[in-house]
């Protein structure tokens, strides 16, 4: 910041803190180098193999990764739409209808469910979730159950970030809303959400990011089947759980091709970044 | 249309509270059914479906000591370069922001993958506490690093001018002034860091790995809280109540963590406030 004296000893702390710096830059540089390295063998010889083998037989040499990239989109874009408008009506609740006295509280508790590991909302979804649904449909362990945890796990990102977001804006119109003689309501769906769709979409997309790359929930609730499912009672199987379920023994182009899935995870979490950026300058939302 | 917004709301905050209550109370109640002081005390057997989880907690805390080892040094060095002596419009800085925005997207199974490649594979360090602490580490540091620099960002500038008007070095400065000044975000920084690593399954399975027993070294392989919970779920039959067990115990220590980064955070206000 400022370079009006420098001692020795202050060259030396310059150079250690830069290195030092450049710290995060070298891990990420070090994840795609080995991510990619190791996909290599999965990649050469059948390069188009992951999209055009016969199925997912790693005991046969199949590795057609296809019906996990779909098990992922289907389960994230699931959660997705259904985190949303939690997300948004409980943000809702909090800054307009719920007694104030309360939203001190239940900010708390959305809180608490961002507290709850993931590993726990898997068991929680297996003991108790995927038994009512199996009495629906077996088997149970199924897309609906991993969507319907899923939302439960990212949709407190959304709420949180407008919770917030919506103070701020309030500050600003609510009072001249009232005044206008606008109804609560009126107020909200015209007024508050329209200007505040940067905002909206920022918590969508991190919210997206985060499940994607979900694992343990998942993995625990899907009932994990390579195939893609025709309903939502059907199980599914998603990258995160695949790489998770056969890492322990994978061995040759087998455990290559799972960190080939760890790659196309990464491009899709890089293809959501840059999605991200662009359109933050278009719709100039703050983190 | 107020009416309707009105109930929807009400109805969606309410079933959103008792979901919650649903999730924590049933392991909240079968756990205390259960429960005994030796569920803490005792080694775990015949798959871990019978005693308790003390090997357990030993390698959990093993595992979050290596990882605040890397976590700590190396975090705030990088902030204290991010805050303090880096041009803030440079292409540098640009490039390690970009890098620490990247690194808190990746998914935790994906460093699960990058651990096992580089510490337990590469390196030879095999399935051990070493790996997973070390895989934990990076992927605690974008949080801790943003948190902290946060907190060497809030050091007011007349105590920098001060600094330098008395003739200090920048090591001095930084050492006797911005690090006590900025200690409770450190704080901060470390315990949303052990919150993170608590949490944290996917990325453990195949780098610190599945062995119940005591670790005798770091390169040991040893299970977490998390990995315990996993395996008695999936693939342990009947495991279900010490799983239940260990859950209340990883949700009370993170809900411990929490409540310490809400008073940290309260002092840290007060603090500035203050000033």
């Amino acid at each position: 910041m400022f370079q009006l004296t420098r001692s020795r000893q202050d060259l030396y702390l310059n150079v250690f803190l830069k290195i030092n710096g450049y710290f995060s830059f070298l891990a990420v540089f070090l994840i795609f180098l080995f991510i990619g390295k190791e996909s290599i063998v999965a990649l050469s010889g059948h390069s188009t193999a992951f999209i055009f083998d016969k199925s997912w037989f790693p005991s046969e040499g199949q590795f057609n990764t296809v019906p996990m990239i779909a098990g992922t989109l289907i389960v994230t874009f699931g959660s997705v739409i259904l985190a949303l408008p939690l997300g948004i009506i409980s943000s809702l609740f909090a800054n307009f209808y719920c007694p104030p006295r309360i939203k001190i509280f239940y900010r708390r508790a959305i809180e608490l469910y961002t507290g709850i590991p993931s590993v726990v909302f898997g068991f929680w979804g297996l003991m108790k979730l995927v038994p009512i649904i199996n009495e629906f449909q077996p088997p149970g362990q199924s897309l609906l159950a991993g969507i319907l945890v899923l939302a439960l796990m990212i949709f407190p990102i959304i709420t949180l970030s407008l919770i917030s977001s919506f103070e701020m804006a309030s500050k600003n119109h609510f009072k001249v809303s009232e005044s206008l003689g606008l109804k609560k309501s009126t107020y909200i769906w015209f007024v508050l959400l329209p200007s505040l769709k940067g905002q909206i979409l920022g918590a969508t997309i991190l919210s997206t990011g985060r499940a994607i790359g979900e694992t343990m929930a998942v993995l625990m609730v899907c009932g994990n089947i390579v195939k893609i499912p025709s309903s939502v009672f059907e199980p599914v199987r998603t990258l995160t759980a695949n790489i998770a379920l056969e890492m322990a023994y994978a061995m040759g182009t087998h455990r290559s091709a799972l960190f080939l899935s760890g790659l196309i995870l990464l491009i899709m979490i890089g293809f959501l970044l840059l999605l991200s950026d662009t359109l933050k300058k278009r719709f100039a939302w703050k983190d | 249309m107020e009416g309707l917004t009105k109930s929807i709301s009400w109805i969606i905050g309410i079933a959103l509270i008792a979901i919650l209550f649903y999730i924590l109370g049933d392991i909240i109640l079968v756990s205390v059914k259960n429960f005994s002081l030796s569920f803490l005390l005792d080694s775990p057997f015949s798959g871990g479906r019978k005693g308790g989880i003390y090997p357990i907690i030993i390698s959990t805390l093993l595992i979050l000591a290596v990882s605040l080892l890397v976590v700590i040094p190396v975090g705030l060095t990088s902030a204290l370069f991010l805050a303090e002596f880096a041009e803030n419009n440079s292409k540098s800085i640009a490039i390690i922001r970009k890098s620490i925005e990247i690194l808190s997207a990746v998914p935790s199974i994906v460093f699960g993958l990058f651990g096992n490649a580089i510490f337990s594979v590469y390196f030879g360090m095999g399935f051990s506490i070493l790996s997973g602490g070390l895989t934990l580490a990076i992927m605690a540091l974008p949080l801790f690093i943003t948190t902290v620099e946060k907190g060497i960002r809030s050091v007011p500038n007349n105590y920098r001018f001060v600094a330098f008007s008395l003739g200090m070095s920048q090591f001095t400065m930084i050492k006797s002034i911005i690090i006590p000044y900025a200690l409770p975000a450190i704080f901060v920084g470390i315990v949303l860091s052990v919150g993170r690593a608590l949490a944290e399954t996917a990325a453990l399975i195949f780098t610190s790995g599945y062995v119940d027993r005591i670790p005798e070294s770091l390169f040991d392989s040893g299970r977490t809280l998390s990995v315990h919970i996993y395996d008695l779920t999936m693939n342990v039959p009947g495991g279900d109540i010490n799983a239940y067990k260990t859950s209340l115990v990883l949700i009370v220590l993170i809900l411990a963590t929490n409540t310490l980064i809400n008073i940290l955070l309260k002092s840290w206000y007060k603090k500035r406030i203050a000033l």
